[in-house]
């Protein structure tokens, strides 16, 4: 078994109320020394409030492959955007 | 021994001994068993840098002699440092170094916890400020210190051997004086015996956990907080001082 | 730049007819100036050449934090300790941030450190130098990571995805750093003769190594041509070392110190600075091992990786009792 410490993702929640973004990995033996180095390598400029760690291999991810499939059934639904919709000026605030 | 004497002794006490285990730490610096743990160790550093600016200073202004916390850090010999002879203990491996950090956090902490309500306001809001840093320091290594402890046959025993090393420098911590004295009248600062109930128990639950065994002789070494040092501090003194001894009175 | 003559895999630039229909699409990404991400197909060549490139980089934060360290517990005053020590913190900082970029590639930072230590991967021929006064802090921030900032910003916009996004953090953290430096330095200038001897001696040992940072000539190269189509390469190192020297030279004079290059001068038809080449015959000696410090630096990492082994298998092997237990107690 390789002795190195597993890789895990690093997610933070800034100042002003946003969600937690990836910001970068890190090795650690385990979850609460991730989450104290994350808290050292990742928030030495006052970067953060909160901090998320996920251990590399437990996130599962989208192929590029299945770009085509995931995504683009999604360009031709522009009615669920607010602009497809026109609504006079004088119909107020909307 | 009048108040403000007492007080300056009591501030250098605080003072050296975060400026020396500060100086110790920075010795890790780039040399580190992982990358991570070499950006932890700095901010710890880091950390007990600042405080050190803070402590010197005030006792620069209690002394009234015109001193700045860089002139007490750089141009005093050993015999006028007050610092625990625990942070001038060399570094050794990883784990005693870790294990130097936690015995002294854990009376930090507790130190800081009672001038948080130091009757001298601006004791407090060093100590205030300070004891957020501590919280993190003292989790960190108590987590390491469990970690090596509990963790292969090689880091138990080194461990213990570090633990053992570094025991009979713990008992200093809690000798009180006739500095204390004046403080304890005052409301400036606990009795440093109050806080030894606590710490033994602290120390007890993380070395519990990490499955060591805590000496049974409590024989404590004295002299840093008057002054006699080990052999030590000399050398961290002429690396420290180096600059501002070769070339007296240039500014950096 | 602290990736210097890393050696492109592959022959040279593909002509399009030479390309398969994978590489075409691949290379036409690049031109749209699409990022690559990791589990995005990509040339076998382009992935070997990222990796000793992004390793390189790795590894010379890595050691470079060592000739900043040398002075960290001679520091002159408190805060300039703090700043010196933030400083060199950030230098591992970032060597984890491309660490972690190169592993995306599916090396491990374990294998990367291996390949650094038994001497297969190289590092910036930079730290192959001392730091014998205070000053060369300030020369250092100044002259070292002013040269590597040069390199650093546009690699913003390199095509693959994890080390631009490395160099976006590293640049916005390294702002600092040169300031800090050319700081230092300004003190020195203005302070006693001996200090102004020493900001003197620095830049005068600093200087050509400096410029040598930037590799040798590539005008001929056809490596560096496929680096760039690639765009992991967006300038050439003679761009950059022009660059650096016009920018350079004026601080030099704001200082009061002379230029250790005496025949440094204004060309106005170029619009910059006509310069001494550094000795290359040095610089390929300092690469093939026989720098002032080649052995010291490989000799201390080699120390903290060796002894820091029981350290990473402790916490290793406590975390799996920890996480035994648990599976029990569940």
């Amino acid at each position: 078994m390789s002795n190195e410490w597993p890789l895990w993702e690093v997610f933070i929640r800034g100042q002003h109320g946003m969600s937690h973004r990836h910001v970068g990995s890190l090795h650690a033996a385990d979850a609460e020394s991730a989450m104290m180095n994350a808290r050292d390598v990742y928030t030495r400029r006052n970067e953060g409030v909160s901090i998320w760690v996920v251990e590399a291999a437990h996130i599962a991810a989208s192929a590029p492959g299945d770009k085509g499939p995931l995504f683009e059934p999604a360009n031709s639904k522009v009615y669920r955007h607010p602009t497809f919709f026109d609504i006079p000026d004088d119909a107020g605030a909307m | 021994m009048n108040r403000d004497q007492a007080l300056f002794e009591f501030l250098l006490r605080m003072g050296d001994s975060t400026l020396i285990l500060s100086h110790r730490i920075s010795e890790w610096c780039g040399h580190a068993p992982v990358i991570e743990e070499d950006i932890a160790l700095a901010n710890t550093a880091l950390d007990l840098i600042g405080q050190t600016q803070f402590w010197l200073e005030l006792a620069g202004e209690v002394e009234g002699k015109g001193r700045t916390a860089d002139n007490l850090a750089h141009l005093r010999d050993a015999w006028d440092f007050r610092n625990l002879l625990l942070v001038e203990r060399p570094n050794g491996d990883f784990g005693k170094t870790l294990m130097r950090q936690f015995l002294f956090d854990v009376w930090q902490s507790l130190m800081l916890a009672k001038l948080k309500g130091s009757s001298d306001q601006r004791i407090a809001d060093i100590a205030e400020k300070a004891s957020k840093e501590v919280a993190y320091h003292v989790e960190r290594s108590a987590n390491t210190v469990i970690s090596l402890g509990d963790g292969t046959e090689e880091s138990h025993q080194r461990m213990q051997d570090a633990l053992e090393d570094l025991y009979p420098y713990v008992g200093e911590m809690f000798i009180g004086d006739k500095v204390d004295e004046v403080l304890v009248k005052a409301g400036i600062a606990p009795d440093p015996a109050s806080l030894r109930a606590e710490y033994d128990r602290i120390v007890g639950d993380v070395m519990y956990k990490a499955t060591l065994q805590l000496p049974e002789d409590d024989f404590a070494h004295q002299g840093g907080k008057t002054g006699r040092h080990t052999e030590h501090l000399g050398y961290i003194l002429a690396d420290m001082q180096f600059l501002q001894r070769a070339y007296p009175g240039a500014e950096w | 730049m602290y990736a210097q003559m890393v050696k492109t895999a592959g022959t040279g630039v593909k002509k399009p007819k030479d390309m398969t229909a994978e590489e075409k699409a691949f290379q036409a990404k690049i031109d749209r100036n699409e990022k690559i991400e990791p589990k995005d197909w990509m040339p076998d060549d382009y992935r070997a050449t990222l990796i000793r490139q992004i390793g390189q980089h790795a590894h010379s934060e890595i050691v470079g934090q060592l000739p900043e360290g040398n002075w960290l517990t001679r520091a002159p005053t408190l805060e300039r300790k703090a700043i010196l020590l933030a400083k060199v913190q950030d230098e591992a900082g970032h060597g984890l941030y491309l660490y972690s970029a190169c592993e995306t590639l599916g090396v491990s930072r374990d294998e990367l450190t291996e390949m650094l230590l038994n001497g297969k991967m190289k590092y910036s021929s930079i730290f192959n130098y001392p730091t014998l006064n205070w000053a060369d802090m300030g020369a250092v921030g100044w002259l070292v990571d002013g040269a590597a900032i040069m390199n650093q910003v546009p690699l913003q916009r390199t095509s693959y995805g994890p080390y631009s996004r490395a160099m976006v953090r590293i640049c916005k953290e390294e702002s600092f750093h040169q300031r800090q430096g050319y700081a230092i330095m300004m003190k020195m200038a203005a302070g006693t003769a001996d200090q102004k001897r020493m900001a003197q001696d620095a830049l005068d040992r600093l200087w050509f190594p400096s410029l040598m940072m930037f590799g040798p000539s590539n005008k001929e190269s056809v490596h560096s041509e496929q680096s760039m189509a690639w765009r992991i390469k967006i300038n050439t190192n003679d761009e950059l070392r022009q660059k650096f020297v016009d920018q350079t030279v004026p601080q030099i004079e704001f200082l009061g110190l002379t230029c250790p290059d005496k025949d440094i001068k204004w060309n106005e038809e170029k619009g910059g600075y006509d310069y001494t080449d550094p000795d290359w015959s040095e610089f390929f000696a300092v690469l093939k091992g026989n720098g002032p410090c080649n052995k010291d630096r490989l000799a201390a990492r080699n120390a903290a990786w060796k002894n820091g082994a029981w350290v990473r298998d402790a916490m290793l092997a406590h975390a799996r009792k920890k996480a035994a237990r648990k599976a029990v107690a569940a």
